[in-house]
């Protein structure tokens, strides 16, 4: 199970994901996060609290990612867990997303 | 539009004389998303209790995870009617892993990792399997099963 918390502070959409980022919960992240890209707001993402992602999610956060940079909207992760971490640094994204280590450091650089 | 004709379960098993090492765990699961939580929370306690040490437990679980999510996608095309069964078993210090379906089999030929140098949604599973565990690949499933991934990491 997924849940995907959107707020907006300073005209920057966080959208804090927790739980695990699964086949299962992907489709529904994946809407989560186009959605707020197609709304052409700075994004954050917070994954502090993601237990778990796989490729399906991995492959969501990459579209969204994307989209957002033909759209020139900001998008960046912050506090990514450890098992997230791992994840990335296995398809290499540790080095294509911006990842920043808080979430104020995220919502200063976003914009 | 017609609906897809349900799958008859298989009642087949991997028995212990087609399968290496000690039994740890067997478990069958349907080839539905929802279950792979189920899946991911046996394989990492099976894998905590022959020794495995936390990144170790980690990697087992993405690996395992991925297989079974290629199985759901790939062999079984999304049909939740089929099943999936995982076999774990300590054979001195590793640990085994048989992930065997009931469905067609694939064109093993064509299971390739994908470059990473091209940044695109998806293809990363098998990636992730060979970079999680020491040793992975199709080997004959037992009578009645479709296909059977064999995949084996060092227990550390």
């Amino acid at each position: 199970m997924v849940s995907c918390e959107i707020r907006e502070q300073d005209g920057i959409a966080v959208i804090a994901l927790s739980g695990d980022v699964d086949l299962e919960s992907s489709p529904k992240v994946r809407d989560v996060l186009l959605d707020c890209v197609g709304a052409k707001r700075p994004i954050v993402v917070d994954m502090s609290r993601v237990s778990y992602i796989d490729s399906s999610g991995v492959a969501s956060l990459v579209e969204a990612y994307q989209t957002a940079r033909r759209g020139e909207t900001s998008f960046a992760l912050a506090q990514v867990s450890q098992s997230a971490m791992r994840v990335f640094e296995l398809a290499r994204l540790d080095k294509v997303f911006t990842i920043h280590s808080t979430l104020a450091d995220g919502l200063r650089n976003a914009g | 539009m017609s609906r897809p004709t349900k799958k008859k379960k298989n009642t087949g098993s991997a028995g212990d004389s087609e399968l290496e090492g000690e039994r740890i765990v067997q478990i069958r699961v349907d080839s539905r998303p929802e279950r792979l939580r189920l899946v991911r929370a046996v394989v990492g306690e099976a894998a905590s209790l022959c020794g495995c040490s936390e990144n170790c437990v980690r990697d087992i679980v993405i690996a395992v995870d991925e297989a079974c999510q290629n199985v759901i996608r790939h062999a079984y095309g999304g049909n939740a009617d089929g099943e999936i069964l995982i076999d774990i078993r300590r054979d001195g210090d590793l640990i085994a892993f048989n992930i065997i379906d009931f469905a067609d089999p694939v064109d093993v030929s064509k299971i390739k990792p994908r470059s990473l140098e091209e940044l695109r949604p998806g293809g990363l599973g098998i990636h992730f399997i060979s970079q999680c565990m020491d040793d992975a690949r199709f080997r004959s499933p037992p009578n009645g099963a479709g296909n059977r991934l064999w995949m084996v990491k060092r227990i550390e």
